[in-house]
């Protein structure tokens, strides 16, 4: 194995540029002659819109342009488009249009109203001011039972009773038997608090026109360039792909939020055709939190059914989802397709029923965020199973351990549609006992107790269905497009590569990850290669990067294309070394004859690939340039075992996080650092959403918590250090045998973190408590 | 128009500015130096961090006619050529960045911490970071970067 192959922690290729400052972000583009967007945005959940009057306000000083919602529907361009039809008990959902600009109702707070284009953003941001929009304000519904209450205020006249959809999977009168031979039954309530997905980098795009080639050019804060340039130019826009660049530049992170098509990106590139000057919006921080995609939302309640051993024999579970006021881009597959698929967990439930309800409210758009859908099943699975375990007196490892999928039952078909591939749940629940010292709790609760503390410790065996997506299974689902990903190799007459990859890195560190394997399977130094992803004049496609897919998809259309990329250059090897190509092996970077000591070096091939004086051009085409497109067999389904032990002080309400430890499978691992931080941010968003973040609205739709001093994000001092390892079942069905490991830590924690939070007030008799488990929440429970 | 004159990472600069001009747009707009970000209005995350006069401050809220006269170094003016910073060395090492969008205020605001304390603790290091956000990377290998940083720095390895 070359020194920096695969499996080796090789220190990263990009972030030269980022400790010296140099990494080139959407906010750090400048191009010549650029005006400055400001959005004028509804202050009110739900009202009428009355009039805009522009008349003041384009009389200022640097106004180049104001844009109206009644503008353009003048133009007749479209609303932005869905991605996912889900067709619930009644027929499809709804689905509602979503004008990016609102012309005659504004649907929840920060909805964009008109587009003040000015020759700096002060001035347009003065001009936005003075644009005076006459607004009926009228009643609205900022939550899903207020949405859902007899008589609520209708987001859309399409959706009576604001429901989108009303879906389910399984059988619930199936189900229901099992549960009348049940020994015990737990029931829980929860709430899976929405979240505001808060990459430091707010969104940010600049578009410009360029009236010689009638091109337009946008760069955008986007995970997946080339779905914005299909939704764009064919559903809203309508402009033609041919001339319509999508560049997505250093991306300062994601996390699901930089995934979907935003009205902020259409109106730009429309109105860059209109004034024919590049055009520049960054979003302010109060801005990204009233128009970024939020996250979660659910309402919950679950039942198990065991039988006097504990085996599980069945799962009922009844959720609401908030939609928000519109359908973003992937919205409504998350709570079903992505949710209800998982709740089998890690276990053999025989029997599981699932009912959805999505319905709008006047609040933000809800859609993918870290986990998406995944992160809920888990919380809802793996809190009945703890809150199981205690009610039965059996230990909650070893409640689990009873119904785990055995490891050698794979291929497993679950109940909920999934056909799990690989795993090891035992192994990974026993590394991450291990590592947080499970046996030696009580006499840690002990102390604690005798320090008037409360200490308790909880589990999460989390499974998540990854590598987004085998598309034909996601089209039976819905999904509107396939799902695959295209990578090329493009080695240069001198033996370096270039790689251009479909997915996107906004912190993954594909730019190293990627040139591993490359290193690794053509024998050149990781120095020669690079990395080109985020530019769709560059990449001939590429659906983008979400569901831990990057790897295990792109990854795969990598090793395909290095295959091809082998193969011709076997055959050109043949060629040099006059040999047959059947006896041509190839091996740390060159080409031997089988048997002899003939041989040739890549370098070599790779020269005269390009520039031969003797090539048998008729049977091998010049050139060493590979394509491949990869679409997956299966999900891939990353599982381990998350222990989360806490301390709290009853007279504060604080929960402290004593101790964390993580054992995840991912599979093969390619660069054992990368994927070590992807858990570490992981946990601690997870953290966050346990016991920090929370979005609050009011009754009438104002977002209560709209900035850093109101939403509480973790900081450096709300957690710990943690201890996570890898366990390694490797995917049976791609080619690098990787399962993905950006999801995992969001995914696992916050039931960890609850599970460990109610062990230790359960000794109070606190019996429930709901995210974020604030020092304020704490201490009215312990003082209720 | 104001004008302004400071020193930036040892150059003596000038420009015209609006009296409402932040310092953090005087370093992105006029001199280009689009390593400070900014990431939030309040004063929160700590993107924006650089040294004045010695100190870190977040030029997100200091006003660039504030700065008249001051020393201001910024991310652009710790490396000497292609030779990296130990601090700036010791984030790539550890691992303690992943989008890179908080790593210039983390490292500016670490260098603060270890030009007053050349060997802080775990927990030192999780106090004096009260006002810097990171949402990568759960701050674990930040964490350890700036410990192996400050001791790299201390041990005289060009800090």
């Amino acid at each position: 194995m070359p020194k920096d192959g695969i499996g080796a922690s090789v220190k990263r290729k990009e972030d030269y540029r980022f400790v010296t400052g140099q990494g080139a972000y959407t906010d750090d583009i400048d191009r010549p002659g650029q005006t400055h967007a400001v959005f004028v945005r509804s202050p009110h959940a739900h009202a009428r819109i009355a009039s805009v009057d522009t008349g003041a306000a384009a009389a200022m000083p640097g106004v180049v342009k104001i844009l109206t919602g009644a503008d353009y529907a003048a133009d007749g361009l479209g609303g932005l488009p869905c991605g996912w039809q889900v067709t619930g008990k009644d027929g499809p959902m709804v689905e509602p249009p979503h004008p990016p600009l609102a012309a005659d109702r504004v649907r929840h707070v920060g909805d964009q109203v008109a587009v003040v284009i000015a020759n700096s953003a002060a001035e347009a941001r003065d001009a936005a001011e003075a644009v005076a929009v006459a607004y009926e304000p009228l009643p609205a519904a900022a939550s899903i039972e207020a949405a859902m209450a007899d008589g609520a205020p209708q987001v859309h006249d399409e959706a009576p009773g604001n429901l989108c959809y009303d879906w389910e999977i399984g059988d619930k009168a199936d189900v229901d038997g099992a549960f009348a031979g049940a020994h015990h039954v737990t029931r829980i309530e929860l709430v899976n608090n929405r979240l505001v997905p808060n990459a430091m980098e707010p969104r940010a795009a600049v578009a410009e026109y360029d009236r010689a080639t009638r091109e337009y050019t946008l760069y955008t804060t986007s995970q997946n360039p080339h779905v914005i340039r299909l939704l764009m130019g064919a559903f809203v826009l309508q402009l033609p792909e041919h001339r319509l660049r999508v560049v997505a530049p250093d991306v300062g992170g994601g996390f699901g939020s930089k995934i979907f098509h935003y009205a902020e990106e259409a109106i730009l590139t429309w109105a860059a055709g209109k004034v024919s000057r590049p055009i520049k919006w960054t979003a302010e921080r109060a801005e990204s939190f009233v128009t970024d995609a939020h996250g979660r939302d659910h309402v919950t309640v679950a039942e198990l059914a065991l039988d006097a051993d504990g085996k599980f024999l069945g799962l009922k579970v009844d959720t609401k989802a908030n939609m928000g006021a519109y359908l973003s881009t992937f919205a409504p597959c998350v709570p079903t397709y992505l949710y209800a698929t998982l709740l089998a967990g890690q276990y053999t439930t025989p029997k599981i029923w699932c009912g959805v309800q999505a319905v709008f409210t006047h609040t933000v758009p809800v859609d993918a965020y870290r986990g998406a859908g995944r992160p809920e099943a888990t919380f809802v699975v793996e809190r009945i199973v703890e809150t199981a375990a205690h009610e039965m007196g059996i230990d909650p490892a070893e409640l689990r351990r009873r119904n785990f999928v055995p490891s050698d039952a794979f291929p497993y078909q679950t109940p909920v549609a999934l056909v799990y591939d690989s795993g090891d749940y035992e192994g990974t629940l026993a590394a991450a006992l291990a590592d947080a010292d499970y046996n030696g709790f009580a006499a840690r609760r002990a102390e604690a107790e005798a320090r008037g503390k409360l200490r308790g410790i909880g589990l999460s065996a989390y499974i998540e269905a990854c590598g987004i997506a085998p598309s034909a299974v996601v089209g039976s689902l819905g999904a509107r497009a396939g799902l695959y990903e295209c990578g090329e190799v493009r080695v240069h007459p001198t033996g370096s590569v270039t790689f251009f990859t479909g997915t996107h890195s906004h912190g993954q560190g594909h730019e190293t990850t990627f040139a591993q394997i490359i290193a690794e399977r053509l024998g050149v130094d990781i120095d020669a290669v690079e990395v080109v992803h985020g530019d769709t004049s560059k990449i001939p496609f590429g659906m983008g990067t979400y569901g831990s897919r990057s790897l295990a998809v792109g990854g795969s259309a990598l090793s395909r294309a290095l295959d091809k990329v082998e193969t011709k250059a076997k055959r050109i090897a043949a060629h040099l070394m006059e040999a047959s190509e059947a006896d041509i092996e190839f091996a740390d970077g060159q080409f031997t004859v089988a048997g002899t000591d003939k041989s040739v070096g890549f370098g070599d091939v790779a020269l005269t690939a390009y520039v031969p004086h003797n090539y048998p051009i008729e049977e091998l085409e010049p050139g060493l340039d590979e394509t491949a497109y990869y679409d997956p067999a299966n999900f891939t389904f990353p599982a381990g075992c998350h222990v989360c032990e806490v301390e709290v002080d009853p007279d504060t309400g604080a929960v402290e996080i004593v101790n964390f430890a993580a054992s995840d499978d991912f599979g093969n691992v390619i660069n054992p650092m990368i994927v070590e931080g992807q858990v570490h941010g992981g946990i601690v968003q997870g953290v966050g959403q346990a016991l920090l973040e929370g979005c609050v609205y009011d009754e009438d739709g104002q977002l209560a918590t709209g900035s850093y001093m109101d939403y509480t994000m973790p900081r450096a001092d709300d957690v710990p250090s943690f201890a996570v390892s890898t366990r390694t079942t490797p995917c049976p069905h791609n080619p690098l045998g990787v399962k993905g490991c950006g999801e995992a830590g969001a995914i696992a924690a916050p039931a960890a973190v609850m599970n460990a939070v109610h062990h230790a007030l359960g000794s109070r008799g606190v019996a429930r408590i709901d995210m974020p488990a604030t020092p304020a929440r704490v201490w009215q429970a312990l003082n209720a | 128009m104001p004008t302004v004159n400071m020193n930036v990472n040892g150059e003596a600069v000038s420009g015209e500015v609006e009296s409402r001009t932040l310092l953090v747009q005087f370093l992105r707009e006029n001199l280009r130096l689009t390593g400070t970000h900014v990431g939030c209005d309040t004063s929160q995350c700590g993107a924006c961090v650089v040294h004045v006069d010695g100190v870190s401050a977040k030029s997100c809220t200091m006003l660039a006619v504030q700065c008249e006269g001051a020393d201001v170094t910024t991310i652009e003016g710790l490396a000497d050529g292609d030779t990296l910073h130990p601090m700036q060395e010791a984030f790539r090492d550890n691992h303690g960045l992943q989008c890179g969008f908080c790593t210039p205020g983390m490292i500016m605001s670490a260098l603060d911490l270890a030009g007053r304390n050349s060997a802080p603790s775990e927990q030192e290091v999780r106090d004096w970071l009260e006002g810097n956000i990171c949402r990568c990377t759960g701050y674990h290998n930040i964490v350890k970067s700036i410990m192996a940083g400050a001791r790299a720095m201390a041990a005289g390895q060009g800090g």
